[in-house]
């Protein structure tokens, strides 16, 4: 009976969503580009220097969003270590009990710093190519991860992890508070010389940014991590 | 049928398995996947949303819409980043929501012992 009441809401919904996106649907690929991006992929090269449109809309154009966004992050970090710090047999924190064999700790030894020059690489080139502080964020995290699989519970530096979280968190808002004295007295306004186009060293402000929001991002999803064990509560 | 049409299809499918998933199960964890899963269609949709016609990354390459050769044929081509870097914000909330009802569903279990929600009152319908 709830099964058949779920299929009849869910039709109906798709329904919905059916009739609101008509159009969408008869004609799906519009011929060309809506103002805003448009005007955007236009005045990116010019007033970010970044090779990477997106990137350039994600840490310049909109550079208040991604800070917003760091923040619902940090909260839902501190929600987790609150929720789960309480708990008193934590099934999450069992599964770390274990030291993961000799196999599985050999193999992190060697691959540990592999994985973190990946991410470091996707970071640095996030203004050149598809990447960036997300992604590479998230691909330092879990070498934590893989830290805490081999039985590093203790090894995790907690302490260090908070402290690195809450100075990008300043940085970002710092580096932001010094567009404001900056001839276009703008926050996040991109106050370096932007450099040549398309290298390594470009897009002024940018990569820096970006840089520090991976920081965030791999501090931020570790603790996720090790706050769900409750470890975070007891460092 | 062009690959926006399959994209807008296959978005409105995750969509629906999504809230079948969150409709249909009693399993908080399996509640949660299929909030994932009606996440991920969203996702979909909004890229979708900013293609276009034989668009390419929006990335400036040498060739296609190199900034020194012209600009202009270069927007012409590339398909819309400001739903991309949406996405990107969209994808980290999703993580953000999946951990903490993940802690809240750990809670639950510590406080009841299940976490069927036809046997917790609050939640049954």
């Amino acid at each position: 009976m709830r099964k058949l009441i779920g299929v009849f809401l869910v039709l109906a919904f798709l329904f919905y969503l059916g009739s609101l996106a008509l159009p969408l649907l008869q004609d799906p690929t519009p011929a060309q580009l809506a103002s805003v991006g448009a005007d955007l992929i236009e005045r990116a090269p010019a007033e970010s220097g970044s090779v990477n449109v997106v990137t350039a809309v994600v840490v310049q154009f909109r550079g208040l969003d991604t800070l917003g966004e760091v923040t619902v992050l940090f909260v839902s970090a501190l929600g987790v270590a609150i929720l789960a710090g309480a708990l008193r047999d934590n099934a999450f924190r069992e599964m770390f009990t274990d030291d993961g064999g000799f196999i599985l700790q050999t193999g992190s030894r060697v691959l540990l710093p592999f994985v973190i020059l990946v991410g470091a690489a996707i970071v640095l080139h996030g203004h050149l190519t598809p990447g960036g502080g997300f992604p590479g964020g998230v691909i330092i995290a879990t070498a934590v991860l893989v830290v805490l699989f081999t039985g590093g519970m203790d090894r995790t530096p907690h302490r260090l992890l908070s402290v690195l979280e809450g100075a990008a968190g300043l940085a970002f808002v710092g580096l932001g508070m010094v567009g404001l004295s900056s001839p276009a007295q703008s926050f996040l306004a991109n106050t370096l010389p932007l450099g040549e186009f398309g290298t390594l060293l470009s897009a002024g402000l940018i990569p820096v940014m970006y840089a520090v929001v991976a920081i965030k991002v791999a501090s931020e999803l570790s603790n996720v991590i090790s706050g769900l064990t409750g470890e975070e509560a007891h460092a | 049928m062009s690959i926006s049409a399959i994209l807008y299809a296959v978005s409105f499918l995750l969509i629906a398995i999504g809230l079948y998933g969150l409709l249909a199960n009693r399993n908080l964890v399996r509640m949660v996947i299929g909030l994932n899963i009606a996440d991920l269609g969203v996702n979909i949709f909004l890229v979708t949303v900013g293609y276009v016609e034989g668009g390419i990354a929006p990335i400036f390459t040498r060739g296609a819409g190199d900034a020194a050769t012209g600009v202009a044929s270069a927007t012409a081509a590339m398909v819309d980043p400001v739903p991309q870097a949406l996405v990107l914000t969209a994808i980290v909330i999703g993580f953000g929501i999946t951990a903490v009802a993940l802690t809240l569903v750990m809670r639950i279990y510590a406080a009841t012992g299940t976490i069927d929600s036809s046997r917790l009152r609050g939640l049954k319908w």
